[in-house]
């Protein structure tokens, strides 16, 4: 079943410049390996080489960030809408 | 390549960091990417820094905000074309913190030096390459 994947500015150039990517899956987990699977050139900017979620990746299942759910065990339905986004911060 | 503001959204921008001085302001640039490259400012949302720790010297985005803002941004058709934020009493360029923490490439990061609670400068810096290979160019800054 599709759930869309809402692709931030910087990745799009490695998700053949689409915004929005439908991809079929039970879990966040799976969506996110489904995504790779579809558009290779994501993987490095998303996982490490261990193949965990980069730090200042962050992915949220509509409204709630997944770390605070089941992680990648975090069921998705339909109806969902998985947002990636890359992190923003600094200072002096 | 440049980014272009509005001088009312410039404006807005820099009072935001005469208003939260001595700590640093923050917020999201919305508006188009145009096919040449350059970008087009049509809104400067005011975000709260979460760097409640040292808001002097640091500043951070909400997640939260940040997905509300890229879905309601792609629903009027516009995009997150950059961020803005202040240097209290610190010259208008990136640190190696902001370079640090910076993941958006091909984005603008708009930077306004807070002298003794007045804005002074703003200059904006464009995140090129990757994450292996990331750093700033200078980006004209257009306000009209």
């Amino acid at each position: 079943m599709p759930i869309k994947v809402l692709i931030p500015t910087p990745l799009r150039p490695y998700a053949g410049k689409q915004s929005i990517i439908e991809v079929s899956a039970q879990t966040v987990g799976e969506a996110l390996s489904n995504l790779v699977a579809q558009h290779p050139d994501l993987r490095k900017h998303l996982f490490s080489e261990e193949g965990k979620l980069r730090s200042f990746v962050n992915v949220y299942l509509n409204d709630e960030d997944i770390r605070y759910l089941a992680k990648d065990a975090t069921p998705a339905k339909e109806t969902d809408t998985i947002t990636i986004v890359p992190s923003v911060a600094g200072g002096v | 390549m440049a980014l272009r503001i509005p001088k009312a959204l410039l404006e807005q921008l820099r009072a935001h960091g005469e208003q939260t001085y001595p700590h640093e302001c923050c917020g999201v640039l919305v508006g188009q990417f145009d096919e040449a490259g350059g970008k087009t400012v049509e809104q400067a949302i005011a975000c709260g820094n979460t760097r409640t720790d040292s808001p002097a010297n640091r500043y951070h985005i909400s997640p939260a905000e940040l997905i509300r803002i890229q879905r309601e941004s792609a629903l009027a058709g516009r995009d997150i074309v950059g961020f803005y934020h202040s240097h209290p009493d610190w010259p208008a360029k990136w640190s190696t913190t902001d370079l640090d923490e910076a993941h958006w490439t091909g984005c603008s990061y708009v930077i306004t030096s807070v002298e003794k609670g007045k804005a002074v400068l703003t200059n904006s810096f464009l995140l090129v390459g990757d994450e292996q290979s990331k750093h700033f160019e200078d980006e004209d800054l257009e306000a009209k």
